[in-house]
């Protein structure tokens, strides 16, 4: 099945201890700049938020994006959502299966980040196009 | 007898959708990482959002302070829905109301004068804390 009206909701885990969160967070937000099919929700929200904020992942089909392998985005969609992401990532295997340098400073993204971010964009954009045309 | 001397935990938002999500998550690593590493470190909210026992855990056993971005309050909802040792809860909101001139850019950058806004949450933490000891 196409999916055309829903938009693509981006949930970063944004995890503030590990530079990989602020891998994810910059990446995932860049795409919500460029993209006006795509959606997001603070993840923190599930918790915090009422009904609204849970059926969120219910509403709109979901590509996480985590910084680690406890992959808080992806857990939070199935456990407030009840439902389970489209397609997830996971910065520290990107980074890994890329070779690309692991990251080292949670406050900024350095020269050395920035082609790691570049990818995950990347890889988002393609999920997101994988997930509209159904193959998911 | 030796003390156990406890860290404060400090736990930002980190809201994805406001500019004051990053303030917090900045004024979050100017205390821990520049101005107070040896007393302070953060952990991940969105830990506590899946109810990760050992981050659970971490709030429960040392005093917690968190930064909000807005009137949701993420993170101090999740340190309480956790019963958190919850000392003292910030909204960038009202640090903005204080300093009205010191309006922050973007989610991805917050200028000079979110730079700023973030320097004077993380001079409010440093004061709290340092009161206490």
């Amino acid at each position: 099945m196409k999916i055309n009206s829903r938009k693509i909701a981006l949930i970063s885990c944004s995890g503030e201890d590990l530079p990989e969160g602020t891998v994810s967070r910059v990446a995932t937000r860049r795409i919500l700049e460029q993209r006006d099919d795509t959606v997001t929700i603070c993840l923190p929200l599930f918790l915090a938020g009422g009904q609204g904020e849970r059926d969120f992942a219910k509403e709109n089909p979901c590509i996480t994006v985590d910084g680690c392998q406890k992959m808080c985005a992806a857990v939070g969609v199935k456990k407030y959502g009840g439902v389970t992401p489209r397609s997830t990532i996971v910065i520290s295997e990107v980074a890994e299966t890329l070779k690309c340098p692991k990251p080292t400073s949670k406050s900024k993204i350095t020269s050395d980040d920035e082609k790691l971010v570049q990818n995950v964009m990347k890889i988002i954009d393609e999920k997101i196009r994988t997930v509209k045309e159904g193959k998911d | 007898m030796s003390e156990k001397r406890s860290r404060h935990i400090i736990i930002p938002c980190s809201g994805i959708g406001k500019a004051v999500g990053t303030v917090a998550r900045r004024a979050t690593y100017i205390v821990t990482g520049e101005k107070l590493p040896r007393q302070t470190e953060t952990t991940c909210l969105p830990l506590l959002t899946i109810e990760d026992k050992e981050a659970a855990e971490k709030v429960r056993e040392n005093p917690c302070i968190t930064i909000d971005g807005c009137i949701a309050q993420c993170a101090k909802k999740n340190v309480e829905h956790h019963k958190g040792n919850l000392r003292v809860a910030i909204n960038v909101l009202d640090v903005l109301r204080e300093n009205p001139g010191l309006k922050p850019g973007t989610v991805l950058d917050i200028g000079p004068d979110g730079e700023k806004l973030a320097s004077r949450i993380a001079e409010k933490i440093v004061k709290i804390i340092s009161e206490k000891e």
